[in-house]
């Protein structure tokens, strides 16, 4: 009884964390961005580290930087004229550089510093439950009044931007989301590890269906079985939950792209 | 919606435009009036500027000097997706991943997207535009097939479809006929000249292809090294002599 309420809270924020992710992870699959979840964990773990370093909550910076980081990379994508990809490795660079800036500066011992790196989903407190939920209410809230822009950008984004569509100010959005997913789950997940668990459900779901809204629901499906499952076998058999739970996400991955129906269509059109 | 601007009888006023990338400059101090009902065909070699043209008119192209009006409104920033929902836009030769999850009917259905404005959700009104429209072009068996998995002369319908359900007042193709076999090329000429007539709409087509302008283009802008170097009517664009001084290297 005892060991199952303290595994409440760890399972409550794997569906909720695996929820979050699977949303997210649609996007940065369809808008060939994979890098956003690099450049925002890197953003958010140089936050936290910047947090640690003046002595306040380090979820108030990590969520700052990602919306600074969210709010830079498509302005210097768009007048730079580059891929987003380019502007996304920028800022990957420099959130890196700031984050062990701020490790070297830290005194004492950095075991804190490194928890934001792998996370620890037996720690989930009642504050990241409540922050993970209101996340998944705004995602939600979002997909449903922007529904038709979203999926537009998610086509083309040029074609969007022809149609009428506010394109830019829609992809800045969905950036700046990622942003947020990221950063509330560095204490639970953790910020390396987060990267996978946005990317590979959604490009398991990517293999198997032609319909988005089944996609958002493979990916969402994927992202929390990986999570449950992940935490249940390190549970069982004492191991770090985050890299068990990114395992599973890369074997799903795996068995999807094995299986896919996609590819076998592929093949047939060449 | 009775929209002021649209009682002008120019369509597309562009004035003294000018537009570079880098280095590169696409279109040097271009200016060009086209009036409301015309088919325009926009002529000349590759690289010429023929797609800079058409972009600035919907502003997809950032233009460095000059003016663009559209039914005698200036695009600015305030207006400019207010137009974009009301011009429609063909690219050419949209390249789509196979494995895109979305439908043709869901690719044809985006054309509604802006003129619905935020907030608004996709009705039945729309989807059924939107199927009249794919029967209208004899693709809408292909409603439910993913939009990556079609040839390029059904893609070039999809898109078709996609720009006359914005319910346009301008259309802007770019090259629609490139890369499709003689057989798609004459179907989509016939396709394009039944829109024009029978949606009344103002129409510019950009081609490298003159063989490609279907009959009801009566007017036409040849366009060499980011200038226009003609404007006139069919017979006159197309004489021997300028043809061969358009797509000479000189």
């Amino acid at each position: 009884m005892n060991e199952m309420a303290v595994l409440l809270k760890p399972v409550l924020a794997t569906l909720l964390g695996g929820a979050v992710c699977g949303i997210v992870g649609v996007w940065v699959v369809l808008l060939n961005i994979p890098f956003v979840g690099v450049a925002m964990s890197h953003s958010a773990f140089a936050g936290a580290i910047f947090g640690l370093l003046v002595g306040v909550d380090p979820l108030i910076p990590a969520l700052l930087f990602c919306v600074g980081a969210s709010c830079l990379i498509g302005p210097i994508a768009e007048r730079g004229d580059f891929e987003p990809g380019v502007a996304l490795g920028v800022i990957f660079a420099l959130m890196l550089g700031l984050a062990f800036l701020g490790v070297g500066l830290l005194k004492g011992p950095r075991t804190e510093a490194l928890n934001f790196i792998w996370g620890n989903i037996l720690l989930t407190s009642r504050r990241d439950l409540i922050l993970l939920g209101v996340l998944l209410f705004i995602l939600v809230g979002f997909l449903v009044v922007l529904n038709k822009e979203v999926k537009a950008v998610l086509f083309n984004r040029e074609i969007a931007r022809a149609v009428g569509v506010p394109e830019r100010a829609i992809f800045f959005a969905l950036v700046m989301l990622c942003g947020l997913v990221v950063s509330v789950n560095l204490d639970t997940i953790g910020g390396l590890l987060i990267f996978s668990l946005i990317v590979s459900p959604a490009s398991a779901a990517y293999q198997i269906t032609y319909r988005l809204k089944t996609m958002y629901l493979l990916s969402i499906g994927f992202a929390v079985g990986s999570c449950v499952a992940g935490l249940v076998l390190s549970w069982l058999f004492n191991l770090p939950t985050g890299a068990v739970i990114i395992c599973i996400a890369s074997l799903i991955f795996a068995l999807a792209l094995l299986f896919s129906p996609k590819r076998r269509v592929q093949r047939k059109l060449g | 919606m009775l929209i002021p601007g649209f009682a002008s009888p120019v369509a597309v006023d562009i004035q003294d435009v000018k537009v570079s990338y880098y280095e590169h400059i696409a279109l040097r101090h271009v200016s060009l009036q086209i009036g409301r009902g015309e088919f325009v065909g926009v002529i000349g070699p590759n690289g010429a500027g023929k797609t800079t043209l058409l972009t600035v008119i919907n502003g997809l192209g950032r233009i460095h000097s000059g003016t663009v009006k559209i039914f005698g409104e200036r695009l600015d920033r305030r207006n400019i997706r207010f137009w974009r929902s009301r011009i429609g836009y063909v690219p050419q030769s949209l390249k789509v991943d196979p494995r895109v999850p979305v439908s043709c009917l869901e690719a044809v259905v985006i054309g509604a997207s802006g003129r619905l404005g935020i907030f608004r959700r996709v009705g039945q009104v729309e989807v059924k535009k939107a199927e009249m429209l794919m029967d209208f072009f004899h693709i809408l068996n292909l409603r439910n097939r993913p939009v990556g998995q079609v040839s390029g002369g059904e893609m070039q319908k999809v898109a078709l479809a996609r720009a006359l359900l914005q319910e346009p007042e301008i259309l802007l193709l770019d090259e629609p006929t490139s890369n499709l076999d003689p057989p798609s090329v004459e179907e989509l000429t016939g396709f394009i000249t039944s829109i024009y007539q029978r949606f009344n709409l103002t129409v510019i087509m950009v081609t490298h292809q003159i063989e490609h302008l279907p009959a009801v283009c009566q007017r036409l802008v040849l366009v060499k090294k980011g200038r226009v170097v003609f404007v006139g009517n069919r017979d006159e664009g197309l004489r021997p002599d300028r043809l061969k001084g358009l797509f000479s290297n000189e």
